[in-house]
């Protein structure tokens, strides 16, 4: 082919923007790993016994990666993407066989000198995955089931192995890929639930320690969202508005009723009255759904329906499926537990550590809290702190913004592909950059459980930089070839 | 459904994910950087380790410029609970010589909140006090074993001399009271106690430093915070010379040892103390280090009070040698002069009250009175003044001119020493008798023993050995002070500004030949020294506890004082038993420095005695 006049060409297509914004980041970097690890006697960046050394020469190998993904064609990897994805999921089961135990997980592969986490190449390898299958040819995830097990078995099947590792965080991160589900067509109530279920989890577990009307306060509190939840879409979507009013008027009678028997003295046991106002309130919508034959009555009362059980199973999956030490970290995050000198110590530190960074830091190396280890992990998982610490709050944002922008081009590159290949592939991109800015930097002020995962280009780790480096330039040559795509003419 | 149709716009909505949490980060950011300021607070806490420099203490020396008191370092274990990482107990036990027993009560004694209320596991508890030389040496290299130790340099006290504890006082661990009265202090610090240790504290103690040390998250420090510019220098304490002769003081306490009782020795010119003995007392060194909580036991539980010092806190009947006072007043008021003659027929006979006096010619004028020390003299000019209505209007009136004149001579109020807890004595005025008699229902006779030193009438040694400062000065007196001066600095002007006393020079002048007159040829014979003219006046004090006082006031040479003196004993007897042979020991050895041979067989007398045995206290 005109490998020539490709190769010209296509230095000019490269996306500059996406190689500015992840080169700021790589430098961001390795200048806050420098800076938590700084050494009052040693003070050399590049010697290879301190980390920054260390990272600058995983980002030398990673410029290396980047520009031989860029001299690829694009349009190679649509074909490679199932072989790269089987290879990878291979090396996931080696990794469980062979691997020694590391702090209690199985998923680093000792090779020679480096230290690889497979886990983290799986995600360019299962976005490829995820890409060419709803590139196939007339692909739909709304045609049919088995589409949408085939997309959900691509990406649940990592998920599994990385959980097998030990690596409950990383495979949390996979979850990501249903954004992309979303994007090409899954129905937005799947997210929509799975923010309801998280709404319902934390106020129930958040709220456990008081009661009302002789039941836990959260629970309560749950219900009564959910009497309120029913009401409004049925307002929304049933055409009827009828239905909406008496069932409205429905739980504001039985509501005030209680009350009134309140001032009494008389008490209702709260679970037995909201289950049956509710219960009376669903059968009313079914009844009533015959009759009118109206289908929009039906989803109101299943989210009514499907809401009260997830509330009753919250205790159960809080206390019997998660470990002790995710109680913990959800318990300290919702403010439940201090433990300040156990699970609440990484995240108090780290709040203390970016807290008292003010408005404009204390300055490069002029931090304290991170460079006399107070921090834990400051150079890998609570990088953040660093730049929280001694860039204060300007720094803070700046990064937080050069992230948007990151995420934002990509979402503008993946729209702009001619293919589905193309386009699904960015989008897992951007997904991926998406949840680990939002847990990463979430965990290090307090937002969301500790979850052990990097901050993309930022923490320091050669399989993190170079997983993330080579997800990001295959979706950058794959949109430097765009133009050769048939679909493009 | 109809697939791709829609699809496009939600890309606005992943964007706008990624917004909305771009956006709920920053707050939160806003919220933990800007709006809020206890994490700095905390920051600093974890990475800054404060430790305090302590400065040395001022060095007391005599007025000789001997050294009195002098610093010497003590080593604190520190003891940051938090830090503690799996204390090897037997290894630190080992290297400070303590059982592990002891270890394990002194940890729970510092944990208890009762006992420490200050306790907190971040701050730094003071584990185990004063360690030795050589235990600290072994502790020191073994420090980095132990993350959450560190050992604290604190300065102790040490004494030349076994005497003068009541001037000198000593240091203690500050308590919460003093913290919350002096923001200077931090717990663990010392301050003065008693003594010129507590008046001239802020001299003494300096200024702390600060060392702003970096320290990471195992407790090891890694240096100085900006390479120390934010450390601060400790100043050193000031030096401070006392008035006092250490040599004097000394000796004066030997001749004190088994008596109870008090010395003052004052400069008059300068009323600067020479000798501020009370009996008994203690070596100052007990109250050092790791014994000081049991010996202060002993010491404040002992029948004697050996804590109380009598030269400044007790007050006495000063009896006869009040009476120089009288002829004072009687002198100014004009009621009597030089040559006025008062009966005596064995003592004051005055309808029914008789107060008693010995045998000697009469009647008699001032000069021999005092020599004599002639009771009914001065009760009989008492009577005169009080009762002389055409003059006072009322024997009220009276006693207030009266008492006047001895608040100006320095009774009945403090004089001022510069150490704390010196007492007022008592000088009662007309309104004390009003509320015993009645108004206008009292005169001379109910209350004439108070003429020759007795009654209501209370003063401290000090207060009589200033009378004989004034008397030696002819008229004026300084506020008594022992510390001569202090480094780099004024010493207050309350104690170089004279204070005169509106009695005239000549009336003086008359009292001095009184008193060189009872040396000579009176009470005080055996004060008479050949080389120098020693002036004096004794006391007899009777007291409701037991045999009477003796006592001594006196000065030397009689025509350019040098030294002024009181010499007081409790239950010794006669003024001329005790207080003459003492007084006159002093004054001899401070102005020849040394004791005549002859004279040699007082001092052993003086030495010798015992007048404990007559106090009545019993001690176990």
């Amino acid at each position: 082919m005109e490998s020539r006049n490709t190769n010209q060409a296509f230095f000019q297509h490269v996306d500059w923007i996406c190689i500015i914004l992840y080169l700021v980041l790589i430098g961001i970097g390795v200048a806050s790993i420098y800076a938590s690890k700084y050494d009052f006697d040693n003070t050399e960046l590049l010697s290879f016994a301190k980390p920054s050394g260390r990272q600058v020469a995983w980002i030398g190998l990673a410029l290396v990666i980047a520009v031989v993904l860029l001299l690829f064609d694009g349009r190679m990897y649509e074909s490679c993407a199932y072989p790269i994805y089987i290879i990878i999921l291979m090396a996931l089961v080696v990794t469980i066989a062979i691997a020694g135990d590391i702090k209690g997980s199985r998923s680093w592969l000792v090779i020679g000198p480096v230290n690889l986490q497979p886990a983290e190449f799986g995600k360019f390898a299962t976005s490829l995955a995820l890409a060419r299958l709803f590139a196939s040819y007339n692909f739909s995830l709304s045609a049919s089931r088995t589409n949408y097990l085939k997309a959900l078995a691509i990406i649940l099947i990592p998920v599994l192995l990385i959980i097998a590792q030990k690596e409950t965080g990383s495979a949390l991160a996979y979850l990501a890929l249903f954004l992309v589900l979303y994007r090409e067509g899954m129905s937005g109530s799947v997210l929509l639930a799975a923010l309801g279920a998280v709404t319902i989890f934390v106020i129930a577990i958040k709220y456990s320690d008081t009661t009302f009307m002789d039941m836990p306060t959260g629970e309560a509190i749950v219900l009564m969202l959910v009497m309120a939840v029913m009401t409004g879409m049925l307002a929304i979507f049933c055409k009827d508005k009828k239905i909406a009013r008496n069932v409205a008027l429905w739980f504001i009678g039985t509501g005030l009723t209680a009350w009134l028997l309140h001032l009494f003295d008389i008490d209702l046991p709260g679970t037995i009255f909201f289950i049956t106002a509710i219960s009376i309130a669903c059968i009313y919508c079914f009844f009533m759904g015959i009759k009118t034959r109206l289908n929009g009555i039906y989803p109101c009362v299943w989210t009514a329906i499907a809401s009260v059980a997830f509330l009753f199973m919250v205790n159960f999956v809080f206390t019997e499926v998660l470990q002790e030490h995710h109680q913990k970290r959800i318990c300290v995050l919702l403010g439940l537990e201090e433990d300040l000198l156990g699970t609440g110590y990484n995240v108090n530190q780290a709040k203390i550590a970016i807290g008292s960074g003010g408005l404009s830091g204390k300055g490069f190396l002029n931090g304290t809290q991170t460079k006399l280890d107070y921090v834990p992990e400051q150079h890998t998982d609570f990088i953040y702190c660093t730049i929280g610490e001694e860039q204060g709050f300007l720094g803070s944002v700046a990064v937080l913004i050069i992230f948007l922008l990151l995420i934002l081009r990509v979402i503008h590159i993946a729209e702009r592909q001619p293919s589905v290949f193309g386009r699904v592939y960015g989008y897992c991109v951007a997904s991926f950059f998406i949840l680990h800015l939002t847990i990463n930097i979430g965990m290090v002020i307090g937002l969301c459980p500790v979850i052990g995962i990097p901050l993309p280009f930022v923490s320091y780790g050669g399989s993190s930089l170079w997983g993330f480096t080579i997800l990001l330039f295959i979706l950058l040559s794959i949109d430097a070839s765009r133009r050769s795509h048939p679909a493009y003419f | 459904m109809k697939p791709e149709r829609n699809l496009d716009n939600r890309k606005y909505i992943i964007g706008g994910i990624a917004v909305l949490i771009v956006i709920i980060y920053t707050i939160r950011l806003f919220a933990l950087q800007i709006m809020e300021s206890k994490y700095k607070d905390y920051a600093d806490s974890n990475a800054f380790l404060k430790k305090a420099i302590y400065p040395s203490r001022g060095v007391i020396y005599d007025r000789n410029g001997k050294v009195v008191v002098f610093n010497r370092p003590a080593y604190d274990v520190m003891m940051i609970p938090r830090d503690v990482q799996d204390l090897d107990t037997l290894d630190f036990c080992r290297a400070v010589g303590i059982s592990v027993e002891s270890l394990r009560k002194r940890i729970s004694e510092m944990k208890d909140k009762r006992l420490n209320p200050g306790y907190s596991s971040y701050t730094p508890q003071t584990l185990l006090k004063h360690l030795t030389a050589e235990d600290y040496g072994r502790l020191q290299e073994k420090l980095y074993r132990f993350p959450g130790l560190y050992i604290q340099k604190r300065i102790l006290r040490e004494y030349n001399y076994p005497g003068a504890a009541n001037i000198l006082g000593n240091i203690r661990e500050v308590s919460p009271s003093d913290i919350e009265r002096d923001s200077y202090y931090s717990r663990g610090d010392y301050t003065g106690d008693l003594g010129v240790e507590k008046s001239y504290e802020t001299f003494l103690r300096g200024e702390k430093g600060e060392e702003i040390l970096i320290r990471d998250v195992n407790g090891r420090i890694r240096g100085h915070y900006e390479d120390g510019a934010h450390d601060k220098k400790a100043i050193s304490g000031k030096n401070i010379t006392l008035s006092i002769d250490m040599e004097l003081q000394t000796y004066a306490e030997s001749l004190m040892r088994n008596k109870i009782g008090a010395v003052v020795a004052i400069e008059p010119s300068t009323g600067e103390i020479l000798a501020l003995v009370t009996s008994p007392t203690y070596d100052p060194s007990l109250l050092v280090g790791r014994q000081r909580g049991e010996n202060y036991k002993t010491l404040r539980d002992d029948p004697l009070k050996p804590l109380l010092d009598r030269s400044i806190q007790g007050a006495y009947p000063p009896g006869s040698t009040f009476k120089p006072t009288q002829g004072l007043i009687l002198l100014q008021e004009g009621i009597i002069n030089e040559n006025t003659l008062f009966p005596c027929s064995h003592g004051y006979i005055n309808g029914r009250l008789k107060v008693g006096c010995h045998s000697h010619g009469a009647p008699l004028p001032l000069k021999p009175a005092i020599q004599t020390s002639c009771n009914a003299y001065f009760c009989w000019g008492f009577k005169s003044m009080i009762d002389r209505r055409a003059k006072y209007g009322n024997p009220a009136n009276a006693f207030e001119t009266w008492k006047n004149y001895l608040v100006e001579m320095g009774y009945g109020y403090r004089l001022g020493i510069d150490i704390p807890g010196e007492s007022r004595g008592f000088i009662p005025n007309s309104n004390t008798y009003n509320k015993v008699y009645g108004e206008n229902r009292w005169s001379a006779n109910s209350i004439i023993s108070v003429s020759i030193g007795q009654g209501e009438i209370l003063a401290t040694p000090l207060q009589i050995a200033n009378l004989s400062a004034t008397i030696a000065n002819r008229g004026k007196y300084f506020t008594p002070h022992v510390v001569k001066s202090v480094q780099d600095t004024i010493i207050d002007i309350n104690y170089t500004t004279p204070h005169a006393v509106s009695i005239e020079r000549r009336h003086y002048e008359t009292l001095a030949e009184g008193m060189r007159m009872a040396v000579t040829g009176g009470t005080c014979r055996l004060a008479n020294l050949p080389d120098i003219e020693v002036c004096g006046k004794t006391g007899t004090a009777q007291n409701p506890h037991g045999r009477d006082h003796s006592v001594f006031m006196g000065f030397a040479p009689y025509h350019d004082p040098k030294i002024a003196i009181c010499v007081y004993v409790e239950n010794a007897g006669f003024g001329a038993t005790y207080g003459v042979p003492i007084g006159s020991l002093l004054i001899e050895k401070y102005l020849t420095g040394d004791i005549a041979e002859n004279r040699k067989y007082i001092e052993q007398n003086m030495l010798n005695a015992n007048t404990i045995i007559n106090s009545g206290v019993k001690k176990h």
